[in-house]
């Protein structure tokens, strides 16, 4: 009460002040004095409060109609002092929010982590770039005893938090799979169970797994409805869709994968993506696979972590350029 | 951008007209026109989705649960009317396969 009994008094001698010289300074003043009652929480309807006791002080024969209207103008600004206090409530719970997303962004970082790992004659390239605070795009890589590489990439639908910590759930059961389960097909099939008895039905996932042979150059793979991905061909130097059918993961229980299979030469490439990849926009343009594949060709000649950088940075500068989406691409060569 | 949902409603069969585009901030306003109706058993809802010229996976998201829900209450649900690029979405998720979708497909943007 002491503070608001100093700024009354100051506010009564800017408005005393004003009213005798109308000087820029005592206006100077009442507006240092307004932030004062901001900070204060000091609700405007006992501004007005303020005023009519300075005005009573200063010029006691104010006529009776004035003084009427100066209460009415007080009944107005309550509402008004309501409506700052529900919004001064909320700032410090968007605040508290925002610090609690951050932790939970870290957390989620540090349990999906998963290190590019180093094969013989594999080049791996991989970039991950997320549309907002959480990633909504996992990928995974795991070395088998066999020397064999499995290649998870999945994209959950549902954006924001929700969809991340699906992602966990992912994660923690494909930890729980024995290496006898790791073909690609029952991989999505193992999953697909655990997703559709666990998520919303509004949510589903799209997972695309290989799995690579270095023995016998060959690529293994299945997909659940993810985004196809390409196979470049350094014998011809032509790029193709990879073709492979399945239902996305968590819409029907007794879904079963297709697993399909290519060979892998020298200088081949394999391109494997998520659909913020794809759903890029330029202003109101979609960028084009064929566009991809062409930036893709552009940077081909240097090694695979700095092509998906380089696509990346690429149509990141174009004008206008907009992420919708997670942005996930991930680039296996057969070495020369 | 903009949806706009107009739904013409008869005894045994509702049609929903869209027009304009389904993302993350449309797709709660069709989730909550299209649920209720594959809620009455033995209903059918059509989908007319010639004037949809971009939808996203959240878009997709609906016509899961919209489907679930048929599944659950007997009604049916049928998609009409294509453009390619949404059309596209459909195939690659496999949903083409157990979602009820009229094949004659439109040019649309492509």
């Amino acid at each position: 009460m002491d503070m608001l009994n100093t700024d009354a008094a100051h506010y009564k001698q800017f408005l005393k002040h004003y009213i005798q010289s109308l000087d820029e300074q005592s206006l100077y003043g009442a507006e240092q004095i307004s932030k004062t009652f901001i900070k204060n929480g000091i609700p405007p309807e006992e501004i007005v409060n303020l005023h009519n006791q300075a005005l009573v002080e200063l010029y006691p024969d104010i006529p009776e109609h004035i003084w009427h209207s100066m209460n009415f103008l007080l009944e107005t600004m309550i509402s008004y002092g309501l409506a700052l206090q529900d919004y001064q409530a909320l700032r410090e719970q968007q605040l508290e929010l925002k610090s609690e997303i951050s932790v939970a962004a870290g957390m989620q970082d540090t349990l999906l982590a998963t290190t590019t790992p180093t094969i013989n004659n594999l080049d791996i390239g991989v970039i991950s770039v997320p549309a907002h605070q959480m990633n909504g795009d996992y990928h995974h890589f795991v070395k088998g005893k066999d020397g064999s590489l499995g290649i998870a990439l999945a994209d959950v639908i549902g954006k924001g938090i929700p969809a991340a910590l699906c992602m966990s759930m992912i994660k923690y059961s494909m930890d729980s799979f024995t290496e006898e389960t790791m073909s690609p097909k029952s991989i999505l099939k193992n999953l697909n169970r655990v997703v559709e008895r666990n998520v919303d039905p509004s949510m589903f996932i799209t997972m695309f797994y290989a799995q690579y042979l270095p023995a016998e150059n060959k690529l293994r793979y299945s997909s659940a409805g993810h985004e196809p991905g390409f196979y470049y061909n350094a014998a011809h130097d032509t790029f193709e869709e990879i073709e492979a059918k399945g239902l996305v993961l968590g819409v029907s229980p007794d879904a079963s994968y297709k697993q399909y299979e290519c060979s892998i030469e020298k200088g081949d490439m394999v391109v494997l993506l998520t659909d913020g990849v794809t759903e890029c926009r330029q202003g109101d343009r979609f960028i084009e696979s064929e566009e991809i594949l062409e930036t893709i060709r552009y940077f081909s000649h240097l090694p695979a972590q700095e092509i998906v950088n380089g696509v990346y940075k690429y149509f990141e500068r174009l004008q206008g350029f907009q992420l919708r989406d997670d942005f996930t691409l991930i680039i296996l060569r057969q070495e020369v | 951008m903009e949806l706009t949902i107009d739904v013409v409603k008869q005894d045994m069969k509702s049609v929903i007209q869209l027009t304009g585009e389904i993302d993350a901030y449309t797709a709660p306003r069709l989730k909550s026109t299209i649920l209720p109706l594959t809620e009455e058993s033995g209903h059918t809802v059509e989908v007319d989705m010639e004037d949809v010229n971009y939808m996203d996976s959240t878009g997709l998201g609906v016509f899961i649960s919209a489907l679930k829900s048929t599944k659950e209450t007997g009604s049916h649900l049928k998609l009409v009317n294509l453009q390619s690029r949404v059309s596209r979405l459909f195939k690659i998720t496999g949903l083409d396969e157990i979602i009820d979708i009229d094949t004659a497909i439109r040019g649309g943007n492509e």
